[in-house]
């Protein structure tokens, strides 16, 4: 077994002098830490040992036994410029001066499958239900935008999310849903461009403006590169359509937020917490200089970027890693980009818990684990959750999973106390010294992508995409060796669990979608689609904003597959150079 | 197909035998999807196990499939699904492989596959189908047996 190696910040305390430290002229507090070490743990230990050779995070970095205020003296840390005051820059303790206390977060459970008509339905029932925001979920073939009538979406159709081919479906999505009063989020990033238009042109339908409608639309261009990779354009001209969304958007879409830039995935292909907060807060910054270069005043548009980032196991390290990313947001927007208002140093997030983690053996155990996960994301701030159903190892969730799953939310809220008091973690030695680690280490990440050149440079070079691959390979092993304990998984295996209910989409829905996409053909004015189609190619090959174009081919019925394909003929198309 | 070996085999990791010996694995993502964390992480470890690793990646259609397994002369095809599209996949893979007469290539599955689906895709011919939480020992140990190699 491998020695401890988890002493060395007291070691180095030590070294430099412990005397000076106990006599204090510059008032650190005295070295109790590495005196309980020797006099007291050391001989505990020597005893009884400690059950494992070496602890850590969920991200694999060593944990001390112990955190004290030594250690917040060994980082530096002050209390007023490092940690403050909620409300106060620089935010490391919450973005509002009265944390839950005012308002709890955003409950919005991602949800969509089927055909429009199944999606509305539970739409519907779960706004019934007490859900007070919706996040849609779109289907693969829309996410890489194409059609459900091409060969390629051959068993895809409304399997993993609702299948919106045009106009039509979106009408039918949020038939009944008084766009005017819900917020809504669409995960959709490559052809966001598209499917905000067709939400827009929903609304215009039911009499709503563009500057009335509320919500988020993920339009994260370039984390499609190194974690989700349902890209559909090359990294160069998926920035010039995010240039134009964000003009667009800033004059049309007051209420709107034009991106959400997501970790989510990037944790899910198996970063650790620190790649996660790094390259998101980096491609972040991508996103406010695409908008600098535009001509825009950065607080004109800077408030409407949101983020997104997961839940994973480590309850400690998650929250630390919401409270370094306040902190280092905040400081980079006024220092590094002289945002002037404090609503563009804010960082403002939604968070989902860990998909990955969950199993299909003893699938009951994820309601636990999904709880764990909830409670980080709450004691970290975060401004809207969605709670995973115990069954998304195996499926979309069943009604009664998706209500287990926001009720989960509301026992969380309501019943255990933690939303009474702002940043009730703020002040632990260990989560203070976990939070300046953090920074530290995304801020090193920082230094080397722009020593690379940026972010695009960076993907081109295949340095986020290895960093990834790497950190998930290592947690794979840390399980095939039993250095990491899954309940179920490589220990504690007990039987299977009985078998829960799943969601089972079957290929009716594929037919009926592409009957109903072979009808809106028939009956469009197929003069017009071309005309507008025609447009959108002439808006890509020149540098008009391609927003007007795309938003009159979507009121002319055109598909998801016309419009992309039409930039497509224009932008090219994304082909990942394979490595592993 | 490598037969199985009756004389005892010196212990030497795979890595280390001659390149005769290799097991060839093609390891592709089908699908629109991009969750391609487990297909790296099998491919990695199936070459850490000395196999022959020949990584396809995201979005390769049934045809692309099977025209790469042919081309590169592998004796196992290890897909990774998580589309949802595995019905329809699977059997346009066992079509063609058919066509091609290669039905001698064996076929692993991993990903999310629902139940109800595994007797139906057996009978098309898929040889095993992991879900997720199987380890990478377990995928390779079944590799080896699937060839007749004796399993370390």
């Amino acid at each position: 077994m491998a020695e401890k190696p988890v002493l060395s910040r007291s070691s180095v305390t030590e070294c430099e002098g412990v005397s000076e430290l106990e006599g204090g002229a510059d008032h650190r507090p005295s070295n109790g830490k590495t005196r309980w070490y020797k006099q007291t743990f050391d001989p505990a230990v020597a005893k009884h040992p400690e059950r494992d050779a070496a602890f850590i995070t969920g991200s694999s970095t060593p944990v001390d036994p112990l955190y004290t205020r030594e250690d917040l003296a060994d980082r530096n840390l002050s209390y007023d410029t490092d940690i403050g005051y909620p409300g106060e820059f620089p935010y490391t303790r919450g973005i509002h001066p009265s944390g839950y206390r005012g308002k709890l977060w955003t409950m919005r459970q991602f949800a969509g499958f089927g055909t429009a008509e199944d999606s509305n339905e539970r739409y519907l029932r779960l706004l019934e239900m007490g859900q007070t925001g919706l996040s849609v979920a779109f289907h693969h073939p829309t996410l890489v935008g194409r059609d459900s009538d091409e060969l390629i979406a051959r068993g895809e159709v409304g399997k993993q999310g609702v299948a919106i081919d045009s106009l039509a479906d979106m009408e039918t999505l949020f038939d009944q849903i008084p766009l005017e009063q819900v917020t809504t989020s669409m995960t959709i990033n490559h052809p966001a461009c598209v499917l905000l238009c067709m939400y827009v042109a929903a609304g215009q339908k039911k009499g709503i403006a563009p500057r009335d409608l509320a919500g988020t639309i993920q339009n994260d261009v370039l984390k499609e590169f190194i974690a989700q990779k349902t890209f559909v354009f090359p990294p160069l001209p998926a920035m010039r359509i995010m240039g134009d969304v964000i003009e667009w958007c800033t004059a049309e879409m007051p209420r709107w937020n034009w991106v959400s830039v997501s970790g989510y995935h990037i944790r899910e292909a198996g970063s650790t917490a620190a790649q996660e907060l790094a390259f998101t807060l980096r491609d972040g910054m991508e996103y406010v200089q695409a908008g600098l270069d535009r001509g825009l005043d950065i607080d004109s548009f800077a408030p409407r970027l949101s983020f997104f980032f997961i839940a994973h196991n480590d309850l400690f390290e998650e929250v630390a890693k919401y409270r370094a990313a306040r902190k280092l947001w905040a400081r980079y927007m006024r220092d590094r980009y002289g945002a002037k208002s404090p609503r563009s140093w804010w960082i403002r997030f939604h968070t989902q818990t860990a998909g990955s983690t969950l199993l299909d053996r003893q699938p009951r155990n994820n309601v636990m684990r999904v709880t764990l996960q909830a409670l980080a994301a709450v004691m970290g701030g975060t401004q809207s959750l969605h709670t995973n159903a115990l069954d998304e190892t195996i499926a979309l969730p069943t009604e009664e999973n998706a209500l287990i799953a926001l009720r989960t939310q509301q026992v969380i809220a309501h019943e255990s106390g933690v939303a009474n008091t702002v940043d009730p973690l703020g002040g632990s030695y260990y989560i203070e010294s976990l939070t300046a680690d953090i920074e530290e280490e995304a801020e090193e990440i920082f230094t080397k992508i722009d020593e690379l050149g940026g972010m695009v440079s960076a993907i081109d070079n295949g340095y986020p995409q290895r960093e990834i691959q790497e950190a998930a390979y290592q947690y794979q092993k840390e399980i095939e060796q039993n250095q990491r304990i899954i309940v179920g998984q490589n220990d504690f295996l007990g039987e299977m669990g009985e078998p829960v209910n799943y969601l089972y989409i079957d290929d009716t829905v594929e037919e009926k979608q592409v009957e109903r996409l072979a009808a809106l053909r028939r009956r469009r004015d197929a003069a017009e689609v071309e005309r507008t189609l025609e447009a959108v190619r002439c808006a890509a090959g020149s540098d008009v904003n391609l927003m007007p174009a795309i938003l009159e081919a979507v009121h002319a019925y055109a598909t998801v597959g016309e419009i992309c394909g039409a930039m497509r003929d224009v932008f090219g198309e994304y082909h990942e150079q394979p490595i592993f | 197909m490598v037969s199985a070996a009756r004389e005892p085999k010196p212990v030497l990791p795979l890595s280390e035998k001659g390149p005769e010996k290799h097991i060839r694995v093609l390891v592709a993502k089908p699908g629109l999807d991009g969750h391609d964390r487990g297909a790296k992480i099998v491919a990695r470890a199936l070459r850490d196990a000395g196999m022959e690793v020949i990584y396809a990646g995201l979005r390769q259609t049934p045809e692309m499939v099977v025209k790469a397994a042919v081309q590169e002369d592998v004796d196992v095809i290890g897909l990774s699904i998580h589309s949802g599209a595995h019905n329809y996949i699977l059997e346009r893979v066992a079509e063609l492989l058919k066509e091609h007469d290669a039905e001698d290539i064996g076929l692993v599955v991993g990903g999310i596959i629902p139940d109800r689906d595994v007797e139906r895709l057996q009978g098309l011919g898929v040889d095993a189908i992991f879900p997720p939480g199987t380890t990478t020992t377990e995928i390779i140990k079944f590799i080896r047996q699937r060839m007749g190699e004796v399993a370390t």
